[in-house]
């Protein structure tokens, strides 16, 4: 280091002197020039967050050498945040798997063996042997898998198919359960179709934007640079951000609102009654397109069925009935200014302010959310409040005036929600519950009637009580690290994944803490060591070609599914009966019956090359003879152009690997900006001007929900609430951007951001370790009382990325009952000085 | 919010700054000995906080190490032979381990002789150096990229750093976060020099003498002066009225000539005319 830096003083004073002087460097800038020359540049979108950026990936001698924003994209233009900055590094950690590793005592498998170096082989062999064992015993319901928002959409896509169809257990949830399960269920509640009716164009039409519940400064850089920028250029931009502690956002907030925890429910229903006092509301819309609708209350926190909280509940589920606009009115009124700014110790004038923004009808409002929302145990009803807020105005579907779910995922549209790698879902908002979904899915699937189960599966927060209960037994968890994710890690998790009566299985680039606590690594090869796709938040697909090789032995997600899948004949996973409607199924393997089935082997190989003639790998081509990930994208489509659900069309394959991605629905290769509106959405008829056609009348549905309050609140003895999150340098559990040595130096260790009155008050000073405790565990950290957060008293915020310092011990695994996403935001802990 | 574009002086200052700074590094590389005749810090060299001006802390301080010792970060390291400053002094490179800034401040505390000032009680009084952005050029966010990794782990961001933020003409619909450093908050602890993701960082730690420009004593800044008195320095202007064509406003403060003006007594938003009915029927 030190020699190196004297070395660059020196060459920098050179550097320095010669500018100086007005002297260049030839021979260096020579050099440069000729290394560039050398590498090969293709187009990829990032592998981190929800916004999509695009990069252009440079490659030499098989290796990601560098990386550049892509300049021609629209959504970052050349820019990147500092992660996207690191992403060639990602790949280059110095512990990548690169063998499978099975646990193992001489020479077997043992649930507390040492991990041992096994070959593809030896561990399809064990893990097929158990996936069979448990079949047998207790049925499809004993196999899962959980799945990921960053799989690519064929990867999800043939996920879903292995374990909905070929195994028949609907026990297949991704990550994104976590992530905006809650979003999935207000846009199908309200609207019947998932995903926003927005897109990011938004950000440059709005004159005024308001967060709730994101971070959007930390986690969606470059689109709060675009937000940023309106605020900056547009006369009378106004920004207006909810949280429940001061961050990065109130830098730029003209409004900026600290709200007690869950209050947001209040709040949301104060602006719906301020507009309808003022008769702010925009009749003509409200009369055309809203039905008024109320949801059933009091219906627990999704917590395990003895819990004393889910004894006390009166009410269940989600459904709706109908009301008249006086009664919703009245539902509302109990919102008045004076109780909910006293509920939620917001000061009037700012609540004022925010709705006032909202009734006016001359202001465009684009209101965004991520976590805040989403985790959140009423997360479905919270977002569903602020559509009605923007019904109620029918500010929506148009340009500026956008509600605007933020993804924290790279394809938590694309893979989760799109391709349907939900407990409950198919492709295309298709649910396994009704007969006529699952019949198209199977027609699609040339699948004999009746193979999709009709119940659907265990989702994330569940299938970790299966694992402790020993009814879910072979487990397959891939590209996510949900043992550093889940909530309730000490009571759930753990005992899930150590159960001697399961055997489990993850697939990952790293070691992480998942895979530590597994049976069986199996190495993964990430990003663009294959062909991918994802889908970011504004439904733009981006598709990008394999640019270099795993290292070692380590397989893409893709190849492990389909290769796992040779390992069973129909006859193993499937009723006599079932078989017996379709005889020529009859000693197939699941490979051929889903995989050969004359759609997913359409395409023949060929070699991949790009308009400047370069050549590319793919070596799931290569594996299995044709050309793997067109042929499953083309039967996939096949759901948006064919399906019982209108408006979820994608463009054909090869249109992709040319466009900087497309917003769906794509029409005639058109895309669409807006939906639901006439002009900018080709489902809607001329002269329909709006039409929600998610729904069959086309109205979308205003949802009163009351504020109901937290599962768990502050008490004498945990005093404090926990919210927890991310921070901009790491992505998630950190399994990527902590190896890179720059981003950990930037932000090494999670440390918890509180007051400096409370830190005071149990004799702790900033940067001395303390006690972090819940009901259910504890971690040690340091506490931090200055910096990027600012919590108020009686609130800390601790970041999760840190495999050191598992903040998940401590979270609780309480869940919205109707999306199952759990609320991360909201918990009771003590702080102690150790 | 402070959306002002970073003034030109200050951009000035910086460019100066970062000439000064090749000349000074060049000084330090081959002229150690005249740099220690003068009594000068190398560059990149931070004493400890509360060591005031460099001639008075060397006579000061007794080199017995015990500011070292009582470093629980191992910040503070001792001068050896060669490193370019007086053997056996305190001193830190940011750039390996910057200062933590406790809050009890165990250096001060642990010198005998008040070479680190124990006056100092309250360690954000510290002025150690001064962070200076000292390469636009390749600083991450003045192309436009979301790093600002220096603002975020400033121990007074928003105080001693700031962002300022600037339309991005090139992508016509970003904005750029220009970090600026404050000189009146920052302490010198170097954290962001040290967490800069650069090869090398783009943001540095140097002696105030290097960073710091100093205004001609003929001159005042006019708005500065303005907020420092609380108001105008002078009789405070008076209201102007002014010969207008029908329909045309002219805002004197702000706007200038405005043809935006309505014509009637409503406003643009029809909650303020049904809060105004309210209040003129009650």
């Amino acid at each position: 280091m030190k020699l190196s830096r004297r070395s660059f003083i020196k060459n920098n004073a050179i550097a320095a002197t010669a500018t100086a002087a007005g002297i260049t460097l030839p021979g260096a800038a020579a050099l440069a020039k000729h290394v560039d020359n050398k590498i090969r540049w293709d187009k990829a979108p990032c592998r981190f967050c929800g916004t999509g950026c695009s990069v252009l990936v440079g490659t030499k001698d098989g290796r990601v050498v560098a990386t550049q924003g892509d300049p021609d994209a629209p959504v970052n233009r050349g820019l990147n945040c500092i992660k996207g900055y690191f992403l060639s590094k990602i790949m280059y950690g110095k512990d990548r798997l690169t063998k499978p590793l099975l646990r193992m005592s001489n020479g077997k498998y043992d649930k507390n063996g040492e991990f041992t170096e096994v070959s593809w082989d030896q561990a399809f062999d064990v893990m097929a042997e158990k996936w069979k064992e448990a079949l047998k015993k207790k049925g499809p319901t004993s196999v899962g898998m959980f799945g990921s928002g960053q799989w690519t959409l064929w990867e999800g896509y043939a996920a879903s198919k292995l374990l909905k169809a070929g195994f028949r257990s609907n026990n297949l949830d991704p990550n994104a359960r976590h992530c905006m399960a809650s979003a999935v269920g207000a846009f199908m509640r309200g609207f019947g179709s998932d995903e926003p009716m927005g897109c990011y164009d938004d950000l440059e039409h709005a004159d005024v934007f308001v967060l709730w519940g994101s971070n959007m400064a930390e986690m969606h850089p470059i689109l709060w640079s675009r937000l940023s920028d309106t605020r900056l250029t547009k006369d009378g931009c106004e920004v207006h951000v909810l949280s429940t502690f001061r961050h990065r956002c109130f830098d730029l907030a003209d409004n900026g609102m600290v709200f007690t925890p869950q209050t947001d429910l209040a709040i949301l229903n104060y602006i719906a009654n301020y507009i309808i006092q003022n008769k702010a509301y925009n009749k003509d819309f409200i009369g055309k397109h809203v039905n008024f609708t109320k949801t059933v209350t009091d219906i627990g926190y999704g917590l395990r069925p003895e819990h004393p909280l889910e004894k006390k509940k009166t009410g269940k589920g989600g459904k709706l009935s109908k009301i008249s606009f006086e009664e919703y009115a009245k539902s509302v009124s109990k919102y008045t200014l004076e109780y909910t700014s006293e509920l939620s110790g917001v000061p009037k004038e700012n609540l004022l302010r925010l709705a006032k923004v909202y009734a006016d009808p001359n202001k465009k409002v684009s209101s965004y959310w991520t976590m805040g929302f989403n985790q959140h145990t009423r997360g479905v009803w919270v977002n569903g409040l602020l559509y009605n807020v923007h019904l109620l105005m029918g500010k929506i579907s148009e340009p500026g005036n956008s509600p605007f779910s933020l993804t924290g995922q790279p394809s938590a549209c694309g893979t989760a929600r799109e391709v349907g790698t939900f407990a409950h879902r198919l492709p295309a908002d298709l649910v396994v519950k009704k007969k006529a979904h699952r019949d198209f899915a199977e027609k699609i699937w040339k699948l004999p009637e009746g193979t999709i189960p009709a119940k659907p599966g265990y989702h994330a927060v569940l299938q970790n009580r299966m694992l402790k209960d020993g009814k879910l037994n072979a487990y397959w968890v891939m590209c996510n690290n949900n043992v550093q994710a889940a909530a309730n890690f000490n009571e759930e998790t753990w005992p899930g994944y150590r159960n001697p009566e399961n055997f489990i299985v993850v697939s990952d680039p790293y070691p992480t803490v998942t895979a530590q606590a597994a049976d069986l690594i199996l190495p993964t090869a990430m990003w663009t060591e294959k062909e991918g796709a994802y889908g970011n938040a504004e439904r733009r697909t981006q598709f990008w070609r394999q640019q270099v090789k795993a290292p070692g032995e380590a397989k893409s997600d893709l190849w492990q599914l389909i290769e796992f899948s040779k390992r069973f004949k129909v006859e193993e996973v499937w009723p006599a009966e079932l078989i017996a409607k379709k005889p020529e199924l009859k000693g197939k393997t699941l490979y051929e019956v889903l995989y050969r089935n004359g759609n997913v082997d359409k395409y023949p190989a060929q070699k991949i090359t790009d308009s400047a003639g370069n050549v590319y790998d793919n070596d799931e081509m290569d594996a299995f003879g044709f050309y793997l990930q067109k042929g499953l994208f083309e039967e996939y489509r096949m759901f948006g152009t064919q399906g019982p659900k209108k408006g979820h069309n994608l463009g054909e394959f090869d249109a992709y690997h040319k466009a900087r991605g497309l917003r769906w629905p794509v029409v005639n290769g058109k895309e669409t900006l807006w939906r639901y509106r006439e002009g900018y959405d080709p489902f809607v008829k001329k002269g329909e001007d709006i039409r929600f056609y998610g729904k069959p009348d086309g109205r979308a549905n205003i949802i009163f929900a009351p504020y109901e309050p937290p599962a768990e609140s502050p008490d004498q003895e945990y005093d404090l609430w926990l919210s927890t999150g991310r921070v901009l340098e790491h992505w998630h559990s950190g399994s990527m951007t902590r190896r890179v040595p720059e981003l950990y130096r930037a932000f090494p260790d999670a440390v918890v951001f509180m007051h400096p009155d409370d830190a005071k008050a149990r004799g702790l000073r900033r940067g001395m370790s303390c006690k972090l405790s819940s009901r259910r565990g504890e971690i040690t950290l340091r506490v931090e009382t200055r910096g990027r957060n600012r919590p108020p008293k009686g609130l800390v915020f601790v970041p999760w990325f840190d495999a050191g310092r598992l903040i998940n011990k401590v979270t609780l695994d309480a869940t919205d009952p109707l999306s199952k996403e759990t609320d991360y935001k909201k918990c009771a802990v003590k702080i102690e000085k150790v | 919010m402070n959306t002002q574009s970073t003034s030109r002086s200050r951009r000035r200052f910086l460019a100066s700054t970062a000439r000064a700074a090749g000349g000074v590094s060049l000084l330090a590389m081959g002229l150690g000995t005249y740099a220690r005749s003068v009594q000068s810090l190398p560059a990149m060299a931070v004493r400890p906080p509360g060591a005031g001006v460099e001639k008075d802390f060397l006579s000061a301080c007794v080199r017995c190490g015990l500011c070292v010792r009582d470093c629980p970060y191992d910040t503070l390291k001792l001068a050896q032979p060669g490193d370019g400053l007086a053997s056996g002094t305190p001193y830190f490179t940011a750039r390996d381990i910057p200062c933590e800034m406790c809050e009890d401040i165990p250096c001060v505390l642990a010198c005998p002789t008040g070479a680190l000032d124990k006056s100092l009680t309250d360690i954000d009084d510290a002025r150690m150096g001064l962070a200076v952005l000292i390469d636009q050029e390749t600083c991450l966010n003045f192309q436009g990229l979301r790093c600002d990794v220096c603002y975020r782990v400033c121990p007074l961001i928003d105080k001693a750093i700031t962002l300022d933020l600037q339309h991005n003409r090139r992508s016509s619909k970003h904005a750029l976060f220009i970090p600026v450093v404050h000189s009146d908050a920052c302490t010198g602890c170097g954290k962001c020099e040290h967490a800069c993701v650069l090869d090398e960082a783009a943001i540095k730690v140097l002696p105030h003498h290097l960073a710091k420009g100093e205004l001609g004593k003929h001159y005042r800044l006019g708005w500065k002066e303005k907020e420092k008195a609380g108001g105008s320095l002078v009789t405070p202007d008076q209201p102007h009225e002014f010969n207008l064509p029908k329909g045309l406003e002219y805002d004197y403060d702000d706007k200038g000539l405005t043809n935006e003006q309505s014509g009637t007594p409503f406003s643009s938003n029809p909650l303020d005319s049904l809060k105004r009915h309210a209040e003129q029927n009650p």
